[in-house]
């Protein structure tokens, strides 16, 4: 490591890796005492610090690997996770991510005071090539934090969507021997496969022999979701329950014909009542209407 | 024939999740030419078969909208692209039954029947393009023709 405040022959980038090395312990105390250290290290100030000397490590390791412009440049690596967990922590504080990012900015102008304090005598040429340098390094870091962040968001996405399958496919027992499911939303295949195992472990569970899929949530029968609907009948049969599809609404059944979509032998009705309806008559189950004079069976 | 202005828009097939917001596109681009409710379902069900194959079969691709005049008549067109390996027999492929995969082979036949035009351009090794249009309150074209 250079001992020398400023001025090796190198390039302006080694120029920063060298300045970074250097002032590594001065660039942390200052980071410390900025916002976006601050407030996600409340406990000790000590802590802020090692974590910005982190950062000035990896800043310099990809300073040296000559790849300030290269968010993938492998010196980030042992700080993204550091780096999202401080966005996170900003923005669960309540920041927008324009207000994270501004913070992200503020760390540039101590790093740069720095750095001009380090080059009292060199050539103007010379010292506008290293902070544009410094400039561009930081920028970079800026653009690592937000994709970091936002693969953070995806993987947030992807979490509460695998909790919404489970959920959104409530198994509800409507009768002695009967259970339906209401399904609502897109059903693409793992959604399906929720509702199969799901229906499947309560037709067992409820010694049910009649299971109603009831599909008025689901705004789009494709031949897909169709195939899906088929596997379930096909399994639910295996176990020894009939399954009724009900909910096809008009316009889904005009398109279901266009496509050459044929739910075979299932039984469909209108209206989940309707399934309901069909599946009592077949238990013969009578229903008494009150206000009228006798049962009505459906 | 002009485009109308606006709402012509290009979207990534790269996902399961892309296909939810395909599917929602074509929905409310529809709904918002003028199509009654069976007819957007028609074409966001075709959108959605066409899509799916863009992802499976050619992995991965884009689909365009674009809202159509022709004198008094307004139409949306929609067009699937992808680079993927192409389609050797087309008629093998349009005919309704045939999978390569594990679907029902109902996807190209289906959307055809659910669309007014249907064009596909596909050679091995060049790629899938699928091109559909719908007509607002054009009545659906004979089953014959298809
Ligand atoms: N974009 C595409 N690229 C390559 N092959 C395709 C594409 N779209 C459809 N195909 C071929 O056409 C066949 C029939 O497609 P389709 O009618 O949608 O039925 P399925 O999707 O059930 O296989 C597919 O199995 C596949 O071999
Ligand atoms: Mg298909």
């Amino acid at each position: 490591m250079p001992e020398q405040a400023h001025g090796t022959a190198g390039s302006p980038t080694l120029e920063i890796r060298d300045f970074l090395r250097r002032r590594r312990e001065q660039i942390a105390q200052r980071w410390a005492d900025e916002p976006l250290f601050r407030a996600v290290f409340t406990v000790s100030r000590d802590e802020a610090v090692e974590a910005g000397k982190a950062v000035v490590d990896a800043l310099a390791q990809v300073a040296d690997a000559e790849r300030v412009e290269d968010p993938d440049a492998a010196g980030f690596t042992a700080v993204r996770e550091q780096l999202a967990r401080m966005a996170a922590a900003r923005s669960r504080a309540g920041l927008s991510s324009a207000q994270v990012s501004a913070e992200l900015a503020a760390l540039r102008p101590p790093v740069e005071n720095l750095l001009l304090e380090d080059l009292p005598d060199a050539p103007a040429e010379q010292v506008r090539a290293c902070a544009g340098t410094l400039g561009v390094l930081m920028g970079t870091l800026r653009v690592v934090v937000t994709q970091t962040a936002l693969s953070e968001g995806q993987a947030l996405i992807d979490r509460q969507r695998l909790q919404l399958l489970e959920v959104a496919t409530p198994v509800i027992k409507l009768w002695d021997g009967v259970v339906a499911v209401p399904l609502i939303g897109t059903l693409d295949s793992a959604r399906s496969q929720v509702v199969m195992e799901t229906l499947l472990e309560s037709i067992v569970e409820q010694q049910a022999r009649f299971a109603i899929l009831d599909i008025t949530g689901v705004p789009t029968v494709d031949s897909l979701v169709a195939q899906h609907l088929m596997k379930t009948v096909a399994a639910a049969r295996l176990m020894g329950a009939e399954c009724i599809v009900s909910g096809i609404r008009p316009a889904i059944a005009q398109t279901m014909v266009h496509l050459g979509l044929d739910l075979g032998n299932v039984v469909t009705r209108a209206s989940l009542a309707d399934a309901l309806g069909y599946v009592l008559h077949e238990l013969g189950v009578g229903i008494v209407t009150p206000g009228a004079k006798g049962a009505v069976t459906r | 024939m002009h485009t109308a202005a606006g709402s012509q828009a290009r979207l990534p097939i790269r996902s399961d999740m892309d296909l939810v917001w395909v599917r929602q596109h074509v929905r409310q681009a529809a709904a918002q030419i003028g199509f009654g409710l069976v007819d957007q379902t028609k074409l966001v069900t075709a959108a959605s078969e066409l899509a799916r194959n863009t992802l499976i079969y050619g992995g991965g691709g884009t689909m365009e909208t674009e809202p159509l005049t022709d004198g008094g008549a307004r139409g949306l067109r929609l067009t699937f692209a992808d680079e993927g390996p192409g389609i050797a027999d087309l008629e093998q492929a349009l005919s309704d039954g045939f999978t390569s995969g594990e679907g029902l082979g109902l996807g190209l036949g289906g959307a055809r029947r659910l669309v007014h035009e249907f064009a596909i351009d596909s050679a091995p090794g060049a790629g899938t393009m699928v091109r559909v249009t719908s007509w607002v309150g054009r009545p659906p074209r004979p089953r014959e023709e298809s």
